[in-house]
């Protein structure tokens, strides 16, 4: 027995329960209680920071460690590279970045490489020039693809260790009670940015726009931030989203788009509550509005509507036809004010949306995808990573999550794009394996994967231009002639990791 | 007489871009343009491409026209040349002022036909009427030679000669419409009628596709693919038509199959023209994608 710091005997060991400790006071093991307890002055406690370079320095971020930025901002990002700008004049290299995606904004990584700032890549796609460079050889590392969905796996068991998190915030309270859908910077769902909030060691909240305390309702929780600091700006609201997505008019995407909504009428998974997700553009954003038009018809409501969410499909939920949104990704302004105002329009994180490995991911619950694809092979295998010259210039992205996911798996292109046919006799990079693709569907006809031949049957059936892909190939190159195989190099600059975790492909370099 | 001319898909001749495909859009007939919408700068190139689509691409079931420059420009009798060899199904004569300009067409195909051994007759012939004197010689010009499937009216220029303006209604046309049509029956041709240039203008394009379609036109000339679903929506024929005209037929083959020379329907008579527009409407209810019943085809 011992006296404890409030004067009572407690024993020091009691058998059947261990890690007994006394008692040493009230501020001895809770660090982040205030001291002044009893005083009535402000300020309260909070977490903010004076500078970027305060905040790092806090951070402990030292040479070799992983840092995380979220592409919710889109080509509006400005964060990622002021922070590597600081990280950089502050001495440290060697750093992985594992930003959720890169786009075209980010080419002032390509010096960081090169001064030895960032040593590894870790990411879903890479744009412009940084895509032209990295796939020419700039990283010694290959760079490392993943899908979302594998990101959050990654980031979730601990493959992917993240340092510090860099996550800018739209609005952020004084504590780190963080959303999207408020302030001059809003981004609607903080899908990406939510995973790393939970599982980085060191979690950093960049935003412009301080709320009041609690700045309810939060999609980061306050409990995993650890500095928060206030800017000007966290990115350039113009680029961060359009007004309202506005669907295609060009003739042929609006065929090919009528022709997946006929496909996904006759597939057999049309059904009433039945879920799907689209793309955000092009042909595949497009099959929203026919499908709409099958819906009236049909008198057919869709259970929800996942993914990267635009101004086409809060109409749907406001209309009544979708009931439920879950959004990981808001494109544009209606979304991000749905997001905000409607009950029913969810955030979803990465993980929640496409982690294969966690107690089950929404992904694995939908009935219908429709995806785009640079290329396609006789084996149904799709790429939408690298171009017709190889260059790295797109993103894994949600694509190999939700075609396996979902129960039928549509992927819209052009058969010819300008002189090249969409259809190759072996993709450049493998992305989404041919086994979770079930229907390619072109302006010229579609085609069944033969492992779903009762989809086939269905598609028949409903006397659609049904071919097989080798046909459609065909058709193609009498128009195009047979394209030249495109030459690499025998270094390989990229990895393309799968959902689960295991290498599917490799990208070489471009000569 | 090929049944269908609907919509006729203006395709000019220097993009290939739409000349590799442009048959997705399903038009019933592809026009491809070496004339108005092909810059002198590229008529040698658009004559080139357009000979070799036609050539290696398959254009499934959808009929093919060429619109060559007249032969009095320099670039007349080289498309002729060209495009004879090329085997489209239709060459259309631009700006046809008088039935010689017909025949002198013809003469220059039938040329390059017996050259390479086709059988003479085998291009058929459109001619476009675009002048006050053209629309004048509308009658001689339908009956000009026995390839000539069909007259259409080019208003682009025509309403200018007039010395008016093109209205909503179209009331400066009608003269122009009329003469085209009644001319086109007396030969037992197809007439189609000119583009509706306001592509943003689809409530206009629709209004003015009806009008002609009650006048009594085969089909409309369109330049963007969006216009080809809407002008076969107007010559759609309606549920009940279709099944007036199913009625029809179905009496008739009962009548042919009982020996009766002589078939009533709802008490009147069913005379050749009834029988006529029965089967003229099941064959645009087909082709619009309608359920018939193909037997009474």
């Amino acid at each position: 027995m011992a006296t404890n710091g409030a004067g009572r005997e407690i024993p020091s060991r009691v058998p059947g329960i261990d890690g007994i400790r006394p008692y040493e006071g009230a501020y001895a093991h809770t660090p982040l209680i205030r001291r002044e307890k009893g005083s009535r002055t402000l300020p309260r406690l909070n977490k903010l920071v004076d500078t970027l370079e305060d905040a790092i320095e806090r951070t402990g971020l030292k040479d070799g460690m992983t840092i995380s930025f979220h592409h919710h901002f889109r080509e509006g990002d400005v964060l990622t590279n002021q922070v590597l700008e600081i990280v950089a004049n502050l001495g440290i290299k060697n750093l992985t970045l594992a930003s959720s995606s890169l786009t075209s904004v980010h080419t002032p990584v390509i010096e960081h490489v090169r001064s030895g700032v960032i040593r590894r890549i870790v990411t879903s796609g890479l744009r412009g020039d940084l895509g032209d460079a990295v796939s020419r050889g700039l990283l010694e590392i290959p760079v490392l693809i993943h899908s979302h969905g594998g990101r959050a796996r990654a980031v979730e068991s601990g493959q992917l260790h993240i340092d510090v998190a860099f996550l800018g915030v739209p609005a952020s309270d004084l504590y780190g009670n963080a959303n999207g859908f408020a302030g001059k910077s809003a981004c609607g769902s903080l899908g990406y940015a939510i995973v790393d909030s939970q599982n980085a060691d060191k979690v950093v909240l960049i935003t412009d726009n301080l709320t009041d305390y609690p700045n309810t309702p939060f999609s980061i929780d306050q409990d995993h931030v650890d500095h928060i600091v206030v800017v000007d700006s966290v990115g350039n609201p113009q680029k961060i989203s359009t007004g309202a997505t506005r669907m295609t008019q060009d003739p042929r995407e609006l065929l090919i788009a009528r022709l997946a909504s006929d496909t996904i009428a006759a597939s057999g998974y049309f059904e009433d509550n039945f879920s799907f997700q689209t793309g955000s553009g092009g042909a595949a954003l497009a099959v929203t509005k026919f499908l709409r038009e099958k819906m009236l018809e049909r008198e057919i409501k869709a259970s929800f509507v996942l993914g990267g969410i635009t101004s086409q499909i809060v109409k749907l939920h406001e209309e009544g036809l979708v009931k439920r949104v879950l959004d990981v990704q808001s494109f544009d302004m209606d979304a991000i004010r749905s997001s905000g105002e409607n009950r029913y329009h969810t955030e979803i994180d990465a993980s929640f949306y496409a982690n294969p490995l966690n107690k089950g991911c929404v992904a694995n619950k939908l009935n219908v995808v429709v995806l785009s694809a640079m290329e396609i092979d006789s084996a149904f295998n799709v790429n939408v990573i690298t171009g017709s010259d190889g260059v790295i210039r797109g993103a894994s992205g949600g694509h190999s999550d939700t075609a396996i996911g979902s129960g039928l798996s549509v992927i819209v292109a052009p058969l010819v794009r300008g002189r090249t046919p969409t259809i190759v006799d072996s993709v450049t990079t493998i992305i989404t394996p041919g086994e979770s693709v079930d229907v390619f569907v072109t302006d010229h006809g579609l085609a069944v994967n033969p492992r779903r031949p009762e989809v086939e049957e269905r598609l028949r059936a409903a006397r659609l231009p049904v071919y097989t892909i080798a046909q459609l190939q065909e058709k193609a190159e009498r128009m195009t002639g047979k394209p030249e195989p495109i030459k690499f190099g025998k270094r390989i600059v990229g990895l393309v990791e799968y959902r689960d975790g295991t290498i599917l492909d490799v990208i070489r370099e471009v000569v | 007489m090929k049944n269908l001319r609907r919509t006729m898909l203006y395709v000019p001749g220097n993009r290939a871009a739409m000349v590799k495909d442009a048959h997705i859009y399903r038009p019933d007939t592809l026009m491809f343009d070496l004339e108005d919408s092909v810059p002198y700068t590229e008529k040698d190139s658009a004559r080139m491409l357009v000979y070799h689509a036609l050539r290696a691409i398959d254009y499934e079931n959808v009929e093919t026209a060429v619109r060559i420059n007249g032969l009095d420009t320099p670039y007349g009798l080289d498309d002729v040349e060209a495009i004879v060899r090329a085997r489209p199904d239709i060459i259309r004569i631009p700006k046809t002022d008088t039935a010689d300009s017909v025949r002198e067409v013809e003469s220059a195909i039938e040329s390059v036909e017996r050259e390479i051994g086709l059988e003479v007759g085998t291009i058929k012939l459109f001619a476009a009427i675009e002048t006050p004197l053209g629309v004048m010689n509308a009658p001689e010009i339908s009956r000009a030679s026995s390839r000539l499937v069909g007259i259409a009216l080019g208003a682009e220029d025509l309403v200018t000669n007039l010395g008016t303006t093109r209205s909503e209604e179209g009331i400066e046309l009608l003269y122009a419409r009329s003469r085209i049509l009644f001319a086109a029956r007396a030969a037992g041709i197809h007439a189609i009628d000119t583009v509706y240039s306001d592509v943003c203008d689809d409530d206009g394009f629709l209004q003015e596709t009806r009008l002609i379609k009650q006048l009594g036109f085969d089909g409309k000339s369109v330049v963007q693919p969006h216009q080809i679903e809407l002008a076969h929506e107007v010559f759609t024929p309606t549920p009940t038509e279709v099944r007036n005209a199913e009625r029809t037929l179905t009496a008739l083959r009962a009548a042919e199959e009982r020996g009766s020379g002589v078939t009533a329907l709802d008490g009147k008579m069913i005379d050749k023209p009834m029988l006529a527009r029965a089967q003229r409407i099941l064959e645009l209810a087909a082709a619009s994608g309608i359920d018939v019943n193909r037997e009474l085809l």
